[in-house]
Protein backbone atom coordinates (compact mmCIF):
# COMPACT_ATOMS: atom_id res chain seq x y z
CA UNK A 1 0.00 0.00 0.00
CA UNK A 2 1.70 3.40 -0.93
CA UNK A 3 0.98 6.41 1.31
CA UNK A 4 -0.98 7.83 -1.88
CA UNK A 5 -3.95 5.26 -1.77
CA UNK A 6 -3.77 5.12 2.28
CA UNK A 7 -4.72 8.93 1.36
CA UNK A 8 -7.53 7.65 -0.45
CA UNK A 9 -8.86 5.20 1.82
CA UNK A 10 -8.84 7.72 4.56
CA UNK A 11 -10.96 9.65 2.51
CA UNK A 12 -13.52 7.26 1.85
CA UNK A 13 -13.85 6.84 5.20
CA UNK A 14 -13.76 10.16 6.22
CA UNK A 15 -16.66 9.61 3.50
CA UNK A 16 -18.04 7.37 4.90
CA UNK A 17 -18.58 8.82 8.73
CA UNK A 18 -19.79 11.67 7.19
CA UNK A 19 -23.27 10.26 5.30
CA UNK A 20 -23.58 8.19 8.46
CA UNK A 21 -23.62 11.67 10.14
CA UNK A 22 -25.93 13.72 7.68
CA UNK A 23 -28.35 10.62 7.60
CA UNK A 24 -28.25 10.58 11.17
CA UNK A 25 -28.18 13.32 13.22
CA UNK A 26 -31.04 15.89 13.12
CA UNK A 27 -29.38 19.47 13.94
CA UNK A 28 -28.89 21.27 11.32
CA UNK A 29 -25.46 23.02 12.15
CA UNK A 30 -24.39 19.41 12.52
CA UNK A 31 -25.63 18.18 9.39
CA UNK A 32 -23.98 20.78 7.77
CA UNK A 33 -20.60 19.71 9.30
CA UNK A 34 -21.31 16.36 8.27
CA UNK A 35 -21.78 17.39 4.93
CA UNK A 36 -17.58 19.66 5.04
CA UNK A 37 -16.93 16.36 6.27
CA UNK A 38 -17.80 14.15 3.13
CA UNK A 39 -16.48 17.31 0.97
CA UNK A 40 -13.35 17.49 2.89
CA UNK A 41 -12.93 12.95 2.56
CA UNK A 42 -14.13 13.69 -1.41
CA UNK A 43 -10.96 16.18 -2.36
CA UNK A 44 -8.82 13.61 -0.31
CA UNK A 45 -9.92 10.90 -2.57
CA UNK A 46 -9.70 13.12 -5.43
CA UNK A 47 -6.12 14.27 -5.08
CA UNK A 48 -4.76 10.69 -3.25
CA UNK A 49 -6.24 8.47 -5.80
CA UNK A 50 -5.09 10.73 -8.70
CA UNK A 51 -1.19 10.21 -8.07
CA UNK A 52 -0.20 7.09 -10.19
CA UNK A 53 2.68 6.42 -8.66
CA UNK A 54 4.58 9.36 -11.19
CA UNK A 55 4.19 12.26 -8.57
CA UNK A 56 1.52 15.20 -7.91
CA UNK A 57 -0.53 15.25 -10.56
CA UNK A 58 -1.62 19.36 -11.39
CA UNK A 59 -5.44 18.54 -12.62
CA UNK A 60 -7.38 17.37 -9.44
CA UNK A 61 -5.34 19.81 -7.39
CA UNK A 62 -6.98 22.19 -9.46
CA UNK A 63 -10.23 20.42 -9.28
CA UNK A 64 -10.08 20.53 -5.21
CA UNK A 65 -9.24 24.00 -5.25
CA UNK A 66 -12.26 24.73 -7.35
CA UNK A 67 -14.54 21.95 -5.26
CA UNK A 68 -12.93 24.07 -1.82
CA UNK A 69 -14.96 27.11 -3.31
CA UNK A 70 -18.14 25.39 -4.11
CA UNK A 71 -18.58 24.43 -0.59
CA UNK A 72 -17.39 27.55 0.85
CA UNK A 73 -20.42 28.82 -1.20
CA UNK A 74 -23.26 26.14 -0.44
CA UNK A 75 -21.78 26.39 3.72
CA UNK A 76 -22.20 29.95 3.32
CA UNK A 77 -25.81 29.59 1.92
CA UNK A 78 -26.55 26.95 4.19
CA UNK A 79 -25.86 29.45 7.38
CA UNK A 80 -27.66 32.10 6.27
CA UNK A 81 -30.81 29.92 5.03
CA UNK A 82 -30.56 28.00 8.94
CA UNK A 83 -30.01 31.21 11.07
CA UNK A 84 -33.04 32.68 9.14
CA UNK A 85 -34.92 29.89 10.24
CA UNK A 86 -33.57 29.38 13.68
CA UNK A 87 -35.24 32.99 14.07
CA UNK A 88 -38.03 32.88 12.72
CA UNK A 89 -39.12 29.60 13.96
CA UNK A 90 -36.66 28.85 17.00
CA UNK A 91 -36.46 24.91 15.83
CA UNK A 92 -32.63 23.76 15.03
CA UNK A 93 -33.90 20.74 13.24
CA UNK A 94 -36.05 20.55 10.16
CA UNK A 95 -38.50 17.60 11.50
CA UNK A 96 -39.11 19.29 14.87
CA UNK A 97 -42.55 20.69 13.53
CA UNK A 98 -43.43 18.40 11.04
CA UNK A 99 -47.00 18.24 12.66
CA UNK A 100 -48.14 21.29 11.78
CA UNK A 101 -49.36 21.93 8.20
CA UNK A 102 -46.42 21.19 6.78
CA UNK A 103 -46.53 23.24 3.35
CA UNK A 104 -49.11 25.23 4.62
CA UNK A 105 -50.06 28.60 2.31
CA UNK A 106 -47.54 31.14 1.56
CA UNK A 107 -47.46 33.94 3.14
CA UNK B 1 -15.48 31.93 -35.46
CA UNK B 2 -18.71 33.74 -34.90
CA UNK B 3 -19.89 30.16 -33.00
CA UNK B 4 -17.37 30.19 -30.93
CA UNK B 5 -18.12 33.97 -29.64
CA UNK B 6 -22.18 32.62 -29.43
CA UNK B 7 -20.89 30.04 -27.19
CA UNK B 8 -19.09 32.06 -25.18
CA UNK B 9 -22.00 34.51 -24.80
CA UNK B 10 -23.96 31.74 -24.08
CA UNK B 11 -22.08 31.49 -20.27
CA UNK B 12 -21.01 35.17 -20.16
CA UNK B 13 -23.90 37.05 -20.41
CA UNK B 14 -25.77 35.85 -17.53
CA UNK B 15 -23.23 35.82 -15.46
CA UNK B 16 -21.97 39.86 -16.30
CA UNK B 17 -25.98 40.20 -15.97
CA UNK B 18 -26.00 38.59 -12.82
CA UNK B 19 -23.27 40.78 -11.62
CA UNK B 20 -25.03 43.71 -13.21
CA UNK B 21 -28.45 43.15 -11.52
CA UNK B 22 -27.16 42.75 -7.81
CA UNK B 23 -25.72 46.39 -8.19
CA UNK B 24 -29.88 47.29 -8.95
CA UNK B 25 -33.19 47.38 -7.30
CA UNK B 26 -36.03 45.54 -8.56
CA UNK B 27 -37.33 48.06 -10.90
CA UNK B 28 -34.09 48.52 -12.68
CA UNK B 29 -32.97 45.11 -12.74
CA UNK B 30 -36.21 44.66 -14.06
CA UNK B 31 -35.17 46.98 -17.46
CA UNK B 32 -31.59 45.54 -17.66
CA UNK B 33 -32.94 42.07 -17.62
CA UNK B 34 -35.54 42.35 -20.23
CA UNK B 35 -32.79 43.80 -22.84
CA UNK B 36 -30.77 40.77 -21.38
CA UNK B 37 -33.42 37.91 -22.49
CA UNK B 38 -33.81 39.19 -25.33
CA UNK B 39 -29.78 39.18 -26.14
CA UNK B 40 -30.03 35.53 -24.69
CA UNK B 41 -33.04 34.55 -26.87
CA UNK B 42 -31.17 35.92 -30.36
CA UNK B 43 -27.98 34.13 -29.51
CA UNK B 44 -29.58 31.10 -28.41
CA UNK B 45 -31.63 31.39 -31.66
CA UNK B 46 -27.92 32.29 -33.69
CA UNK B 47 -26.96 28.84 -31.79
CA UNK B 48 -29.61 27.12 -32.88
CA UNK B 49 -29.17 28.29 -36.83
CA UNK B 50 -25.36 27.40 -36.89
CA UNK B 51 -25.40 23.95 -35.51
CA UNK B 52 -28.49 23.35 -37.54
CA UNK B 53 -26.36 23.99 -40.74
CA UNK B 54 -22.25 22.97 -39.84
CA UNK B 55 -23.46 20.48 -36.99
CA UNK B 56 -21.88 20.30 -33.53
CA UNK B 57 -18.04 21.13 -32.81
CA UNK B 58 -15.84 21.63 -29.47
CA UNK B 59 -14.36 25.01 -28.00
CA UNK B 60 -12.16 25.42 -25.97
CA UNK B 61 -13.20 28.19 -23.57
CA UNK B 62 -9.72 31.12 -23.84
CA UNK B 63 -7.93 29.29 -26.28
CA UNK B 64 -6.86 27.12 -23.27
CA UNK B 65 -7.28 23.45 -23.72
CA UNK B 66 -8.41 20.33 -21.65
CA UNK B 67 -7.93 19.38 -19.25
CA UNK B 68 -6.73 22.43 -17.40
CA UNK B 69 -9.31 24.69 -19.36
CA UNK B 70 -12.95 24.45 -19.87
CA UNK B 71 -13.67 22.36 -22.95
CA UNK B 72 -17.68 23.19 -24.22
CA UNK B 73 -18.30 20.90 -27.11
CA UNK B 74 -22.22 21.68 -28.56
CA UNK B 75 -24.72 19.06 -30.29
CA UNK B 76 -27.90 18.98 -31.72
CA UNK B 77 -29.41 17.47 -28.67
CA UNK B 78 -27.33 20.63 -26.69
CA UNK B 79 -28.42 23.20 -28.70
CA UNK B 80 -32.35 22.29 -28.40
CA UNK B 81 -32.13 22.41 -25.18
CA UNK B 82 -29.95 25.99 -24.86
CA UNK B 83 -33.26 27.23 -27.25
CA UNK B 84 -35.72 25.57 -25.02
CA UNK B 85 -34.04 27.21 -21.80
CA UNK B 86 -34.01 30.71 -23.40
CA UNK B 87 -37.72 30.38 -24.53
CA UNK B 88 -38.98 29.11 -21.16
CA UNK B 89 -36.23 31.12 -18.86
CA UNK B 90 -37.38 34.09 -20.70
CA UNK B 91 -41.30 33.75 -20.45
CA UNK B 92 -40.48 32.99 -16.30
CA UNK B 93 -38.42 35.99 -16.21
CA UNK B 94 -41.29 38.28 -18.44
CA UNK B 95 -43.91 37.12 -15.99
CA UNK B 96 -41.74 37.59 -13.07
CA UNK B 97 -41.22 40.82 -13.35
CA UNK B 98 -44.90 41.37 -13.62
CA UNK B 99 -46.08 39.03 -10.87
CA UNK B 100 -43.54 40.05 -8.26
CA UNK B 101 -44.47 43.30 -6.65
CA UNK B 102 -41.21 45.55 -6.39
CA UNK B 103 -41.98 46.75 -2.65
CA UNK B 104 -40.90 43.81 -0.97
CA UNK B 105 -37.52 44.66 -0.67
CA UNK B 106 -36.07 40.87 -0.63
CA UNK B 107 -37.27 40.49 -4.75
CA UNK B 108 -34.03 42.40 -5.50
CA UNK B 109 -31.88 39.59 -5.36
CA UNK B 110 -34.88 38.15 -7.73
CA UNK B 111 -32.60 38.63 -10.49
CA UNK B 112 -29.35 38.10 -9.66
CA UNK B 113 -30.45 34.85 -8.77
CA UNK B 114 -31.96 34.28 -11.92
CA UNK B 115 -29.01 34.64 -13.98
CA UNK B 116 -26.67 32.76 -12.05
CA UNK B 117 -29.59 29.85 -12.54
CA UNK B 118 -29.53 30.80 -16.44
CA UNK B 119 -25.90 30.35 -16.45
CA UNK B 120 -25.68 27.17 -14.46
CA UNK B 121 -28.22 25.66 -16.96
CA UNK B 122 -26.07 26.76 -19.87
CA UNK B 123 -22.60 25.51 -18.45
CA UNK B 124 -24.41 22.00 -18.18
CA UNK B 125 -25.83 21.80 -21.39
CA UNK B 126 -22.51 22.84 -23.16
CA UNK B 127 -20.11 20.80 -20.24
CA UNK B 128 -17.88 18.31 -21.75
CA UNK B 129 -16.13 16.93 -19.11
CA UNK B 130 -17.36 15.47 -15.65
CA UNK B 131 -15.87 18.01 -13.33
CA UNK B 132 -17.29 21.28 -15.46
CA UNK B 133 -20.36 19.50 -15.10
CA UNK B 134 -20.22 19.09 -11.35
CA UNK B 135 -19.42 23.14 -11.27
CA UNK B 136 -22.32 23.85 -13.33
CA UNK B 137 -24.57 21.97 -11.32
CA UNK B 138 -24.00 23.58 -7.86
CA UNK B 139 -24.17 26.61 -9.70
CA UNK B 140 -27.52 25.74 -10.41
CA UNK B 141 -28.74 24.38 -7.39
CA UNK B 142 -27.61 27.06 -4.77
CA UNK B 143 -29.33 29.43 -6.89
CA UNK B 144 -32.58 27.66 -7.31
CA UNK B 145 -32.09 26.83 -3.30
CA UNK B 146 -31.94 30.62 -2.86
CA UNK B 147 -35.01 31.24 -5.10
CA UNK B 148 -37.29 28.84 -3.13
CA UNK B 149 -36.18 30.89 -0.04
CA UNK B 150 -36.48 34.39 -1.60
CA UNK B 151 -39.23 36.51 0.53
CA UNK B 152 -40.51 32.99 2.02
CA UNK B 153 -41.88 32.90 5.70
CA UNK B 154 -40.79 29.55 7.65
CA UNK B 155 -42.61 26.98 5.49
CA UNK B 156 -40.42 28.17 2.32
CA UNK B 157 -37.50 28.55 4.54
CA UNK B 158 -38.06 24.65 5.84
CA UNK B 159 -38.97 23.71 1.82
CA UNK B 160 -35.41 25.19 0.66
CA UNK B 161 -33.38 23.69 3.58
CA UNK B 162 -34.75 20.26 2.72
CA UNK B 163 -34.25 21.24 -1.25
CA UNK B 164 -30.39 22.16 -0.32
CA UNK B 165 -29.24 18.91 1.98
CA UNK B 166 -30.92 16.84 -0.49
CA UNK B 167 -28.73 18.45 -3.95
CA UNK B 168 -25.77 19.08 -1.15
CA UNK B 169 -25.48 15.60 -1.10
CA UNK B 170 -26.58 14.23 -4.35
CA UNK B 171 -23.63 16.49 -5.50
CA UNK B 172 -21.52 14.76 -2.94
CA UNK B 173 -22.17 11.56 -4.01
CA UNK B 174 -21.89 12.81 -7.85
CA UNK B 175 -18.35 14.61 -6.61
CA UNK B 176 -17.21 11.40 -5.47
CA UNK B 177 -17.64 9.00 -8.39
CA UNK B 178 -16.16 11.88 -10.50
CA UNK B 179 -13.04 11.53 -8.39
CA UNK B 180 -13.16 7.49 -8.51
CA UNK B 181 -13.58 7.96 -12.20
CA UNK B 182 -10.51 10.46 -12.74
CA UNK B 183 -8.85 7.70 -10.51
CA UNK B 184 -9.16 5.31 -12.72
CA UNK B 185 -8.53 7.14 -16.12
CA UNK B 186 -6.86 9.93 -15.47
CA UNK B 187 -9.05 11.96 -17.80
CA UNK B 188 -12.29 13.56 -17.05
CA UNK B 189 -13.58 14.25 -20.53
CA UNK B 190 -16.58 12.14 -21.27
CA UNK B 191 -15.83 11.25 -24.30
CA UNK B 192 -12.26 10.44 -23.72
CA UNK B 193 -13.55 7.79 -20.38
CA UNK B 194 -15.95 6.47 -22.89
CA UNK B 195 -13.02 5.33 -25.56
CA UNK B 196 -10.91 3.99 -22.47
CA UNK B 197 -13.56 1.97 -21.29
CA UNK B 198 -13.64 -0.89 -24.17
CA UNK B 199 -10.14 -1.78 -23.07
CA UNK B 200 -10.13 -1.39 -19.66
CA UNK B 201 -10.26 -4.93 -17.77
CA UNK B 202 -11.16 -3.85 -14.51
CA UNK B 203 -14.45 -2.47 -14.24
CA UNK B 204 -15.80 -2.58 -10.54
CA UNK B 205 -13.92 0.66 -9.62
CA UNK B 206 -15.84 2.65 -12.87
CA UNK B 207 -18.91 0.51 -12.08
CA UNK B 208 -18.92 1.78 -7.98
CA UNK B 209 -18.34 5.23 -9.82
CA UNK B 210 -21.18 5.41 -12.45
CA UNK B 211 -23.85 3.72 -9.59
CA UNK B 212 -22.60 6.75 -7.10
CA UNK B 213 -22.89 9.61 -9.96
CA UNK B 214 -26.40 7.83 -11.02
CA UNK B 215 -27.53 7.99 -7.21
CA UNK B 216 -26.81 11.58 -6.59
CA UNK B 217 -28.15 12.63 -9.91
CA UNK B 218 -31.28 10.80 -9.35
CA UNK B 219 -31.55 12.39 -5.80
CA UNK B 220 -31.08 15.69 -7.38
CA UNK B 221 -33.74 14.92 -9.84
CA UNK B 222 -36.37 13.65 -8.03
CA UNK B 223 -36.65 10.08 -9.06
CA UNK B 224 -39.09 7.98 -6.61
CA UNK B 225 -38.59 6.89 -4.01
CA UNK B 226 -35.89 10.35 -3.42
CA UNK B 227 -38.68 12.58 -4.54
CA UNK B 228 -39.55 14.22 -1.25
CA UNK B 229 -37.68 17.26 -1.37
CA UNK B 230 -39.42 18.42 -4.75
CA UNK B 231 -43.18 18.77 -3.57
CA UNK B 232 -42.56 21.23 -0.85
CA UNK B 233 -39.79 23.40 -2.88
CA UNK B 234 -41.78 23.21 -5.95
CA UNK B 235 -45.12 23.91 -4.05
CA UNK B 236 -44.02 27.24 -1.83
CA UNK B 237 -42.00 28.83 -4.31
CA UNK B 238 -43.39 31.81 -6.32
CA UNK B 239 -45.20 30.70 -9.44
CA UNK B 240 -42.73 31.74 -11.85
CA UNK B 241 -40.13 30.35 -9.73
CA UNK B 242 -41.87 26.54 -9.09
CA UNK B 243 -42.17 26.98 -13.17
CA UNK B 244 -37.85 27.24 -13.72
CA UNK B 245 -37.65 24.38 -11.15
CA UNK B 246 -40.04 22.01 -12.50
CA UNK B 247 -39.53 22.84 -16.26
CA UNK B 248 -35.20 23.44 -16.41
CA UNK B 249 -34.01 23.05 -13.07
CA UNK B 250 -34.64 19.16 -12.61
CA UNK B 251 -34.08 18.46 -16.34
CA UNK B 252 -30.30 19.55 -15.84
CA UNK B 253 -29.08 16.68 -13.75
CA UNK B 254 -31.68 13.85 -15.70
CA UNK B 255 -29.37 15.28 -18.76
CA UNK B 256 -25.82 14.56 -17.67
CA UNK B 257 -27.42 10.63 -16.07
CA UNK B 258 -28.52 10.33 -19.93
CA UNK B 259 -25.68 11.34 -21.08
CA UNK B 260 -23.64 9.10 -18.85
CA UNK B 261 -25.99 6.30 -19.40
CA UNK B 262 -25.57 6.63 -23.24
CA UNK B 263 -21.90 6.68 -23.21
CA UNK B 264 -20.67 4.46 -20.64
CA UNK B 265 -24.18 1.85 -20.45
CA UNK B 266 -22.77 -0.62 -22.92
CA UNK B 267 -19.65 -1.12 -20.69
CA UNK B 268 -20.42 -0.59 -17.06
CA UNK B 269 -24.78 -0.96 -16.76
CA UNK B 270 -26.22 -4.50 -16.53
CA UNK B 271 -29.70 -5.57 -17.49
CA UNK B 272 -30.96 -5.62 -13.75
CA UNK B 273 -29.78 -2.00 -13.14
CA UNK B 274 -31.52 -0.92 -16.44
CA UNK B 275 -34.53 -2.53 -15.35
CA UNK B 276 -34.44 -0.88 -12.12
CA UNK B 277 -33.87 2.18 -12.69
CA UNK B 278 -36.65 1.84 -15.57
CA UNK B 279 -39.20 0.27 -12.59
CA UNK B 280 -38.52 3.53 -10.15
CA UNK B 281 -39.39 5.59 -13.03
CA UNK B 282 -42.59 3.71 -13.64
CA UNK B 283 -43.20 3.61 -10.00
CA UNK B 284 -43.08 7.32 -10.32
CA UNK B 285 -45.18 7.97 -12.48
CA UNK B 286 -47.85 5.97 -10.79
CA UNK B 287 -47.40 7.21 -7.67
CA UNK B 288 -47.11 10.75 -8.35
CA UNK B 289 -50.49 10.88 -10.56
CA UNK B 290 -51.49 9.54 -7.46
CA UNK B 291 -50.71 11.44 -5.26
CA UNK B 292 -51.42 14.40 -7.40
CA UNK B 293 -54.99 13.61 -7.75
CA UNK B 294 -55.09 13.56 -3.78
CA UNK B 295 -53.91 17.05 -3.31
CA UNK B 296 -55.76 19.72 -1.87
CA UNK B 297 -53.48 22.36 -3.10
CA UNK B 298 -53.61 23.89 -6.48
CA UNK B 299 -50.01 24.36 -6.82
CA UNK B 300 -49.02 20.80 -4.79
CA UNK B 301 -51.38 19.34 -7.80
CA UNK B 302 -48.77 20.56 -10.19
CA UNK B 303 -45.91 19.89 -8.01
CA UNK B 304 -46.44 15.71 -7.73
CA UNK B 305 -47.50 16.34 -11.49
CA UNK B 306 -43.99 17.14 -11.88
CA UNK B 307 -42.37 14.16 -10.15
CA UNK B 308 -44.60 11.57 -12.46
CA UNK B 309 -43.97 13.23 -15.59
CA UNK B 310 -39.73 12.88 -14.41
CA UNK B 311 -40.50 9.05 -14.29
CA UNK B 312 -41.38 8.84 -17.99
CA UNK B 313 -37.91 9.86 -18.80
CA UNK B 314 -36.10 7.34 -16.60
CA UNK B 315 -37.63 5.22 -19.20
CA UNK B 316 -34.71 5.74 -21.26
CA UNK B 317 -32.61 3.55 -19.34
CA UNK B 318 -34.05 -0.04 -20.02
CA UNK B 319 -35.10 1.25 -23.29
CA UNK B 320 -31.68 1.79 -24.64
CA UNK B 321 -29.70 -0.81 -23.15
CA UNK B 322 -29.22 -4.15 -24.83
CA UNK B 323 -32.19 -3.25 -27.90
CA UNK B 324 -31.90 -2.58 -31.55
CA UNK B 325 -30.63 0.36 -32.62
CA UNK B 326 -33.88 1.87 -34.25
CA UNK B 327 -35.28 1.25 -30.58
CA UNK B 328 -32.49 2.98 -28.82
CA UNK B 329 -33.27 5.82 -31.01
CA UNK B 330 -36.70 5.70 -30.99
CA UNK B 331 -36.57 6.10 -27.22
CA UNK B 332 -34.00 8.70 -27.14
CA UNK B 333 -36.03 11.00 -29.49
CA UNK B 334 -38.94 9.93 -27.58
CA UNK B 335 -36.50 11.09 -24.14
CA UNK B 336 -36.17 14.56 -26.24
CA UNK B 337 -39.45 14.89 -26.74
CA UNK B 338 -40.94 14.47 -23.79
CA UNK B 339 -38.13 16.89 -21.86
CA UNK B 340 -38.99 20.01 -24.06
CA UNK B 341 -42.79 19.36 -24.28
CA UNK B 342 -42.89 18.58 -19.95
CA UNK B 343 -40.67 22.03 -19.73
CA UNK B 344 -42.87 24.16 -21.56
CA UNK B 345 -46.35 22.23 -20.54
CA UNK B 346 -45.36 22.77 -17.11
CA UNK B 347 -43.78 26.14 -17.51
CA UNK B 348 -47.30 27.27 -18.55
CA UNK B 349 -49.07 25.09 -15.95
CA UNK B 350 -47.44 27.18 -13.07
CA UNK B 351 -47.70 30.47 -14.80
CA UNK B 352 -51.36 29.89 -15.15
CA UNK B 353 -51.70 28.60 -11.84
CA UNK B 354 -49.69 31.62 -10.39
CA UNK B 355 -52.45 33.64 -12.36
CA UNK B 356 -55.21 31.77 -10.51
CA UNK B 357 -53.80 31.42 -6.94
CA UNK B 358 -53.99 35.30 -7.54
CA UNK B 359 -57.37 35.91 -8.61
CA UNK B 360 -58.92 33.98 -6.35
CA UNK B 361 -56.65 34.54 -3.65
CA UNK B 362 -56.52 31.02 -2.40
CA UNK B 363 -54.23 27.93 -2.19
CA UNK B 364 -56.90 25.44 -2.49
CA UNK B 365 -58.06 23.32 -5.51
CA UNK B 366 -61.75 24.08 -3.53
CA UNK B 367 -61.19 27.85 -3.78
CA UNK B 368 -61.60 27.43 -7.82
CA UNK B 369 -65.41 27.57 -7.94
CA UNK B 370 -66.57 29.73 -10.41
CA UNK B 371 -63.52 30.88 -11.97
CA UNK B 372 -64.45 29.02 -14.82
CA UNK B 373 -67.46 31.55 -15.53
CA UNK B 374 -65.22 34.84 -14.61
CA UNK B 375 -62.07 34.09 -15.68
CA UNK B 376 -61.95 31.50 -18.72
CA UNK B 377 -58.66 32.76 -19.77
CA UNK B 378 -56.56 31.59 -17.10
CA UNK B 379 -58.16 28.33 -16.87
CA UNK B 380 -57.77 27.64 -21.03
CA UNK B 381 -54.02 28.13 -20.02
CA UNK B 382 -53.88 25.39 -17.88
CA UNK B 383 -56.28 23.23 -19.30
CA UNK B 384 -54.06 23.61 -22.54
CA UNK B 385 -51.70 22.60 -20.66
CA UNK B 386 -52.73 19.47 -19.06
CA UNK B 387 -53.71 18.55 -22.52
CA UNK B 388 -49.78 18.33 -23.17
CA UNK B 389 -49.15 16.53 -19.89
CA UNK B 390 -52.19 13.76 -20.64
CA UNK B 391 -50.37 13.05 -24.21
CA UNK B 392 -52.88 13.44 -26.57
CA UNK B 393 -52.66 14.21 -29.68
CA UNK B 394 -51.29 16.70 -31.46
CA UNK B 395 -49.21 17.34 -28.62
CA UNK B 396 -46.00 17.03 -27.83
CA UNK B 397 -46.84 14.93 -24.51
CA UNK B 398 -48.26 12.58 -27.27
CA UNK B 399 -45.55 12.84 -29.79
CA UNK B 400 -43.46 11.24 -26.82
CA UNK B 401 -45.32 8.99 -25.04
CA UNK B 402 -46.06 7.86 -28.56
CA UNK B 403 -42.01 7.16 -29.45
CA UNK B 404 -41.84 5.66 -25.84
CA UNK B 405 -44.79 3.19 -26.92
CA UNK B 406 -43.19 2.14 -30.26
CA UNK B 407 -39.47 1.75 -28.34
CA UNK B 408 -41.53 -0.61 -25.95
CA UNK B 409 -42.81 -2.62 -28.32
CA UNK B 410 -39.70 -2.66 -30.81
CA UNK B 411 -37.27 -4.05 -27.83
CA UNK B 412 -40.49 -6.45 -26.55
CA UNK B 413 -40.46 -4.70 -22.64
CA UNK B 414 -44.48 -4.40 -23.21
CA UNK B 415 -44.62 -3.93 -19.40
CA UNK B 416 -43.99 -0.25 -20.09
CA UNK B 417 -47.08 0.02 -22.40
CA UNK B 418 -48.87 -0.46 -18.66
CA UNK B 419 -47.43 2.68 -17.34
CA UNK B 420 -47.71 4.48 -20.21
CA UNK B 421 -51.01 3.46 -20.51
CA UNK B 422 -51.99 4.30 -16.97
CA UNK B 423 -50.03 7.51 -16.22
CA UNK B 424 -51.96 9.17 -19.10
CA UNK B 425 -55.31 7.89 -17.07
CA UNK B 426 -54.30 9.16 -13.77
CA UNK B 427 -53.17 12.59 -15.19
CA UNK B 428 -56.18 12.94 -17.01
CA UNK B 429 -58.04 12.24 -13.40
CA UNK B 430 -55.91 15.18 -11.88
CA UNK B 431 -56.37 17.65 -14.42
CA UNK B 432 -60.26 17.12 -14.80
CA UNK B 433 -60.48 17.31 -11.08
CA UNK B 434 -59.29 20.73 -11.19
CA UNK B 435 -61.90 21.60 -14.03
CA UNK B 436 -64.51 20.11 -11.68
CA UNK B 437 -63.73 22.23 -8.84
CA UNK B 438 -63.27 25.66 -11.59
CA UNK B 439 -66.95 24.66 -13.22
CA UNK B 440 -69.07 24.52 -9.23
CA UNK B 441 -71.35 27.40 -9.93
CA UNK B 442 -70.80 30.59 -7.34
CA UNK B 443 -73.31 32.39 -6.96
CA UNK B 444 -72.62 36.18 -6.44
CA UNK B 445 -70.93 38.72 -8.74
CA UNK B 446 -67.61 38.20 -9.53
CA UNK B 447 -65.18 39.17 -6.89
CA UNK B 448 -62.16 38.10 -8.49
CA UNK B 449 -58.84 39.71 -9.16
CA UNK B 450 -58.11 39.77 -12.84
CA UNK B 451 -54.78 39.58 -13.39
CA UNK B 452 -53.19 42.01 -16.08
CA UNK B 453 -53.24 40.84 -19.71
CA UNK B 454 -49.19 40.03 -20.24
CA UNK B 455 -49.74 37.65 -17.19
CA UNK B 456 -52.25 35.63 -18.85
CA UNK B 457 -50.26 35.76 -22.31
CA UNK B 458 -47.42 34.29 -21.42
CA UNK B 459 -48.60 30.84 -20.06
CA UNK B 460 -50.61 30.57 -22.84
CA UNK B 461 -48.03 31.33 -25.56
CA UNK B 462 -46.17 28.61 -23.85
CA UNK B 463 -49.08 26.05 -23.69
CA UNK B 464 -49.69 26.66 -27.09
CA UNK B 465 -45.98 25.63 -28.03
CA UNK B 466 -46.88 22.35 -26.30
CA UNK B 467 -49.51 21.51 -28.06
CA UNK B 468 -48.10 22.39 -31.76
CA UNK B 469 -45.09 20.43 -31.03
CA UNK B 470 -45.72 17.57 -32.20
CA UNK B 471 -46.40 19.29 -35.72
CA UNK B 472 -43.06 20.67 -35.56
CA UNK B 473 -41.24 17.33 -34.21
CA UNK B 474 -40.04 16.32 -37.84
CA UNK B 475 -37.19 19.46 -38.32
CA UNK B 476 -36.36 19.47 -34.31
CA UNK B 477 -35.60 15.94 -34.02
CA UNK B 478 -33.68 15.87 -37.30
CA UNK B 479 -31.51 18.78 -35.42
CA UNK B 480 -31.65 17.30 -32.11
CA UNK B 481 -30.00 13.83 -33.99
CA UNK B 482 -27.12 16.18 -35.57
CA UNK B 483 -23.99 14.34 -33.44
CA UNK B 484 -20.11 16.25 -32.90
CA UNK B 485 -19.00 13.60 -36.15
CA UNK B 486 -21.08 15.07 -38.64
CA UNK B 487 -19.89 18.44 -37.23
CA UNK B 488 -17.61 20.75 -39.41
CA UNK B 489 -14.30 21.37 -38.19
CA UNK B 490 -14.06 22.74 -34.80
Amino acid sequence: MTPSLLYAFAGAGLCGIGMFGFIQLRHLLRKLLAFNLIGSGTFLVLVGLAQHGQGPDAVPQALVLTGIVVSIAATALAIVLIRRYFHLSGHTSLEADDSDSGQGGAE
Amino acid sequence: MITAWLMAGLLFTPLAWAVLCLLLDFSRGRLVSCLGITVQVLVSLGLWVAVAREGGFLYGLGGWEAPLGIELRVDGLAVTFILLTAIVAGACGLHASVYLAPDNAWYRYFWPLFWFLWAGLNGVWLGGDLFNLYVGLELLSLSAVGLVALGGGINALRASLRYLLAALLGSMAYLLGVALMYGQFGTLSIAGIASLLPETQALVGPGMAMALMLSGLALKTALFPLHGWLPPAHGIAKSPVSALLSALVVKASFYIAARLWLEFGHELGSTAVAQLIGGLGGAAVIWGSWLACRQSQLKQVVAYSSVAQIGYLFLLFPLTFAVSDTASLQAQQGMTLQVVSHALAKAAMFLAAGNLILATGSHQVAGLAGVSHFLPFSLFSFGLAGVSLMGMPPSGGFAAKWMLLQASLASGQWWWIVVLVAGSLLSAAYVFRIYQASFVAKTGVDDFYHPPGSLEVIPLLLALMSLGLALVAEPLLSVMALSLETGGAP
